[in-house]
């Protein structure tokens, strides 16, 4: 948010601690120096009512957080236009500002609000983008992110994927009366929801592909079972409580199946497919060692998953076919597991280790299969792409707590989330 | 004496099945006759002498709510990503191992812990390792199938909280609980 953001590697910068209800604090602890400089003036409003919002401060975290822009500091900005017509360009190109964003915001009724808003490129002075939304205070957080997610995409012809919605479990008190719940908030951590709470562990949540429920862990039995639960209703169905484990729930991309964990009477964990409307169960997996953690493709042909069956953790990945052999994808280092893909399929993340410690890692699945280390912590885990796969979201430690934290999908943005309650682990981005 | 060398060595062959056989790391025996040493590393793992506070008499005097409570071991520890039971819990094991045998109604729970280091999913895989086992040894004593479960919770719930060695060698273990 200021002028040497642009130049900074190494920067701890606390973006919206002040936040009414936000759960988190967001810290950008590595940059980029390509951000854009971009200036998101304040929406004016003739009314009070409507005055208490500040659309442009959520647009411009929202651009910040990304790691791609540098929204300029408020303090900086010599007026405050509200319109294109007010807009003084070529002082504006003095502060080295590339974009401008411009509104208002306005009180239509009681409980109706009206944003409109402009986004100009100061150099050309051409109007990229015009629009009004109307909606009540409720939706005016996400009409704001809505905003954002406009000028991201026009600017740099990716979709955006602020106004996207991030499961976690978060993990309060301490031993032996800790409290675990699952959570749905906004990407920005905001309007965090309980979804379901347990004075037992709650792990791995996976969002269907419509997103409209969530399958996740619950040993609230003692013993681990799978259910799905609609978000909206709060319906909860029990999928999976057979003998021995049930674990690591994954959708397939038509949201009719799930890939599970199970195991033997001896112990032994394989990879099954549910079949959740006729309940009937497929083995795809048989080894001794453990075979865990699957990843549909997108075609719903193939399961990614993690298996030790060659001494340590690896990456390996199977077609559903009868008979199919699983084929190893990961090669490099001792410990690489937990596997996601990227929305466009043209990468995986995962878990690696790197000199005693756990670190995000991706590797390029069209070349020739080129592995690169993300993250630089100790117990960096969990990682789960943003829907447009430009950041990948994950849990790490911070002083002994469990944070979550942000990295680009090319590793040179990153940015923690601190939790201003308990501790967080699991994070799972969800579909647009 | 002799029962005991020989309730050792029979842990001893748990210990060997319960490893992965294609693992490289799985340590082997050095001589008939003598005791498996540790599978790896350094000692100071999990205090082993709070856990060989014996088990009661051989009459099964011992009820199950003795036998959980507190000054009573009842955990097993392991070594880093390992499952291979080490040489100062075969004692209690074959504690419970008698306890079990002599009372088919109890029925015991194989609780497989790990640290935290890891992905979550893996090291439930590694914890149910680790109770399976536990779950050999006590089968390889003779305690019957039907009185032995397993559960594996990985990392999620750990014995003690830091993420120091110090911490991690209390959470890397099985807890034996019976079941009401």
């Amino acid at each position: 948010m200021t002028k040497t953001f642009r130049a900074f590697l190494f920067l701890v910068l606390p973006v919206f601690c002040c936040a009414a209800h936000a759960e988190f604090v967001v810290e950008i602890t590595r940059g980029q120096s390509l951000a854009i400089p971009i200036a998101v003036v304040p929406f004016s409003s003739a009314q009070e009512s409507a005055a208490s919002f500040d659309v442009a401060d959520l647009v411009g975290d929202d651009l910040l957080r990304s790691g791609r822009f540098n929204p300029m500091d408020r303090k900086d900005m010599i007026e405050q236009p509200r319109t294109g017509a007010e807009i003084a360009f070529d002082d504006w190109r003095r502060l080295n500002s590339d974009y401008m964003v411009v509104g208002t915001l306005s009180a239509l009724g009681p409980d109706r609000f009206n944003i409109v808003f402009e986004l100009y490129n100061v150099l050309t002075r051409q109007r990229l983008l015009g629009y009004q939304i109307s909606t009540n205070r409720a939706g005016l957080r996400l009409a704001s992110h809505q905003v954002a997610d406009m000028v991201f995409e026009k600017i740099l012809g990716v979709r955006g994927a602020f106004a996207t919605r991030v499961a976690y479990i978060s993990v309060l008190g301490h031993l032996p009366n800790r409290r675990y719940r699952l959570i749905v908030a906004d990407a920005d951590g905001n309007n965090p929801r309980i979804i379901m709470e347990s004075g037992e562990p709650l792990m791995s949540p996976a969002w269907s592909p419509d997103g409209q429920s969530l399958a996740y862990v619950s040993f609230e039995d003692k013993l681990p079972t799978v259910y799905v639960q609609t978000l909206k209703s709060g319906e909860r169905h029990r999928v999976s409580a057979r003998a021995g484990v049930n674990q690591a729930p994954a959708w397939s991309p038509d949201g009719k199946k799930l890939a599970l964990t199970l195991s033997t009477r001896d112990g032994n964990l394989d990879i099954y497919v549910l079949d959740l409307a006729t309940q009937a169960l497929t083995r795809i997996t048989d080894d001794p060692a453990i075979d865990t953690e699957p990843q549909w493709s997108k075609d719903g042909m193939s399961l990614y998953f993690t298996s030790d069956r060659a001494g340590g953790p690896q990456i390996y990945k199977i077609p559903l076919a009868p008979g199919s052999k699983p084929r190893r994808l990961t090669f490099q280092g001792a410990y690489n597991a937990r596997p996601r893909l990227s929305p466009d399929e043209s990468q995986l993340t995962f878990v690696t280790q790197e000199d005693g410690a756990y670190r995000i890692a991706t590797m390029d699945l069209n070349g020739r299969g080129e592995m690169q280390v993300l993250t630089k912590g100790r117990f960096d885990v969990s990682p789960s792409y943003a829907p447009n796969g430009a950041v990948i979201i994950y849990a790490s430690r911070d002083q002994g707590r469990g944070v979550l934290a942000l990295v680009s999908s090319d590793g040179r943005v990153q940015q923690r989330l601190v939790s201003t309650e308990g501790e967080v682990q699991e994070p799972a981005w969800g579909p647009f | 004496m002799k029962r005991m060398i020989a309730i050792s060595l029979l842990i001893v062959g748990a210990a060997l099945l319960a490893g992965c056989p294609k693992k490289p790391t799985v340590s082997e025996p050095s001589s008939t006759g003598s005791q498996v040493p540790s599978s790896t590393t350094t000692g100071g793992v999990g205090g082993p002498s709070t856990s060989m506070t014996p088990l009661g008499g051989d009459n099964g005097a011992m009820g199950a709510a003795g036998a959980n409570g507190p000054l009573s071991g009842r955990t097993v520890y392991f070594d880093f990503d390992k499952a291979e039971i080490k040489p100062e819990f075969t004692d209690l094991i074959a504690s419970f191992a008698r306890n079990m045998t002599g009372h088919s109604n109890l029925k015991l729970r194989l609780e497989g812990n790990t640290d935290e280091r890891g992905t979550r999913e893996y090291n439930i895989g590694l914890g149910e390792r680790r109770a399976q086992a536990v779950r050999r040894a006590l089968m390889l004593l003779g305690v019957p199938e039907t009185q032995l479960t397993t559960v594996s919770y990985g990392a999620e719930r750990p014995a003690a909280e830091g993420d120091d060695e110090a911490a991690w060698s209390q959470n890397r273990r099985v807890e034996m609980v019976y079941l009401p």
